[in-house]
C-alpha cells in the first residue's frame, strides 16, 4: 500500500476539492495553509483509524503527527509498525 | 507600540456614548427602523447591546427577547428579566421548544449521539467540548462529546465526523429558530434586530450563521470580551449578569465558551490576540502575561488559525462575479 498517495488523495478529494495535485506539497502545514479545520482534522482521523486499523489516542493528535503529508507518512509508519 | 497589561482598557463611558451614537444613526439613517429587538439570555453580550440599544433609543423603543427552550438553563430567563425591570423596558418569553420538536432537533440530534453513546436517552445530558487549554500544548483541536448520565456520571469521546456534523446541524436550528423569532418581532414593529455577538465571537467563527450571526447591527462584534465587561460596568448592569460565567446555552449540559470553543480563558486570548494584531513579537506578549513565548506563539497559531477557518461564516452570498 503506498501510504503517501493513499494520504494524498484522502486530502485531495475530502478537502482541496478541484485543485491540483501539485498544489498539495508534502512538506506544508495543513493547518496553517488552511486546507484542514477541526471537522476536517475529525475526518483525517477516522480516516486514518479506519484505512491503517489503528487507534489514535488523543496525546497523540499533534502536529507532529498529523499537520503534514510527510508527518502522516511518519506517524502511520510508526503506528503500523 | 507598547504593549502592556492594560492594553485592552477602554474608556468605556466615551466608547458607550460612542456606541449608542451610532446604534442611534445605524437604526433611522441607514436601516430606516424606529427601534431595536434584542434576544436577550441573561448573558453579558446580550445585556451590554440592551443597555446600549436603551442608550441611543430609550426604553419605549428597544424590547428583549427571552427565547428558551427545553434545556435552557432557568438562570437565563431570571436573569433576562431581572435585565428588562433595571433598563425598564419590555421584555417577553417566546419559548422555542415546540417549534424545534416540529422540526425533528431533538430527535435528529440525539440520533447522533446514540452513534457515539447507544445508552443515550431520557434524562441524559449532552455537550460538545474542546480539549483545555491550548497553550498547554500544541495540541490540535479536536472536538469531543461528553455526556452526562441521570446519576451525574460524565463520559466523553471522540466522535465520527458524521455524528459530530449532525450534532452540530441539529443544534444550530436553536439560533436560527431564535433569529426567525427576533425577526418576526421586529417586522411587525417596523424595527431592526441587533445583534449580541463580540469580537471573539464574530471573529473566530463562534456563530450561527444565519442564526444568532443573522441580525441588522452589530454593535459590539469589534470589542473584545474583556471590554464588553469593562462597558458593562460603565453601564451598571446588575452583577450577577456581570459575574456569571459565559456559557453557549446551547447544549443541555452546562458548557463554558471557554471548553466549548475558545480553550483559553478570556483575558490571555483577548490580550494574545491584540498583541498579535498589532505585531508584538510573542516573546514580548508573553513577557507581559507571564507565558513563555511557546505558549503565546501556540495562541497566536490557534487564533490565527479559527479567524482564518470560519472566514465562510462572515461572507454574504457569493454572486456569481465575486
Amino acid at each position: 500500500m503506498d501510504t503517501r498517495n493513499d494520504i494524498k488523495t484522502f486530502i485531495l478529494e475530502n478537502f482541496m476539492l478541484g485543485r491540483n495535485r501539485e498544489e498539495l506539497e508534502d512538506s506544508v502545514s495543513l493547518l496553517d495553509m488552511g486546507i484542514i479545520d477541526s471537522t476536517g482534522i475529525l475526518e483525517l482521523v477516522e480516516f486514518v483509524e479506519k484505512s491503517y486499523g489503528v487507534k489514535i489516542e488523543d496525546n497523540e493528535l499533534v502536529p507532529e503527527n498529523l499537520d503534514s503529508i510527510d508527518n502522516l507518512v511518519t506517524f502511520i509508519g510508526r503506528k503500523t509498525a | 507600540m507598547k504593549f502592556t497589561k492594560d492594553s485592552l482598557k477602554i474608556d468605556a463611558a466615551k466608547v458607550a456614548d460612542e456606541l449608542s451614537q451610532t446604534i442611534l444613526t445605524q437604526i433611522s439613517s441607514k436601516l430606516k427602523k424606529t427601534g431595536a429587538v434584542v434576544g436577550i439570555s441573561g448573558g453579558i453580550d446580550s445585556s451590554v447591546v440592551v443597555a446600549l440599544c436603551v442608550k441611543a433609543l430609550g426604553p419605549k423603543r428597544v424590547i428583549g427577547v427571552m427565547m428558551p427552550e427545553g434545556e435552557s438553563s432557568p438562570d437565563s430567563e431570571r436573569l433576562a428579566r431581572t435585565l428588562g425591570e433595571s433598563l425598564g423596558i419590555e421584555t417577553f418569553v417566546e419559548d422555542i421548544s415546540a417549534g424545534l420538536e416540529g422540526l425533528d432537533c431533538y430527535r435528529k440530534r440525539d440520533e447522533a449521539i446514540k452513534v457515539v453513546f447507544p445508552e443515550y436517552g431520557p434524562g441524559y445530558k449532552s455537550k460538545i467540548v474542546i480539549p483545555r487549554n491550548i497553550l498547554e500544548k500544541d495540541k490540535i483541536n479536536v472536538f469531543e462529546l461528553a455526556i452526562e448520565t441521570p446519576d451525574g456520571e460524565t463520559k466523553s469521546k471522540r466522535m465520527p465526523v458524521s455524528a459530530y456534523l449532525q450534532i452540530v446541524a441539529a443544534t444550530n436550528y436553536k439560533q436560527r429558530l431564535r433569529m426567525t423569532t427576533l425577526y418576526y418581532e421586529a417586522e411587525k414593529r417596523n424595527w431592526a434586530v441587533a445583534g449580541t455577538g463580540n469580537k471573539d465571537e464574530h471573529e473566530q467563527g463562534f456563530f450561527v450563521k444565519y442564526g444568532d450571526g443573522g441580525a441588522d447591527l452589530k454593535p459590539i462584534a469589534h470589542l473584545f470580551k474583556i471590554q464588553v465587561y469593562q462597558l458593562a460596568e460603565q453601564l451598571k448592569l446588575p452583577k450577577e449578569i456581570i459575574d456569571r460565567t459565559p456559557t453557549t446555552d446551547t447544549y443541555s449540559s452546562e458548557v463554558t465558551q471557554a471548553e466549548f470553543f475558545f480553550g483559553l480563558d478570556f483575558y490571555p486570548m483577548d490580550m494574545l490576540w491584540y498583541a498579535m494584531e498589532n505585531n508584538v513579537e510573542p516573546s514580548e506578549a508573553a513577557k507581559v502575561l507571564g507565558l513563555t513565548t511557546e505558549q503565546a506563539e501556540r495562541g497566536y497559531a490557534n487564533i490565527k488559525r479559527k479567524v482564518d477557518a470560519t472566514s465562510y461564516l462572515r461572507m454574504n452570498p457569493l454572486e456569481i462575479n465575486e
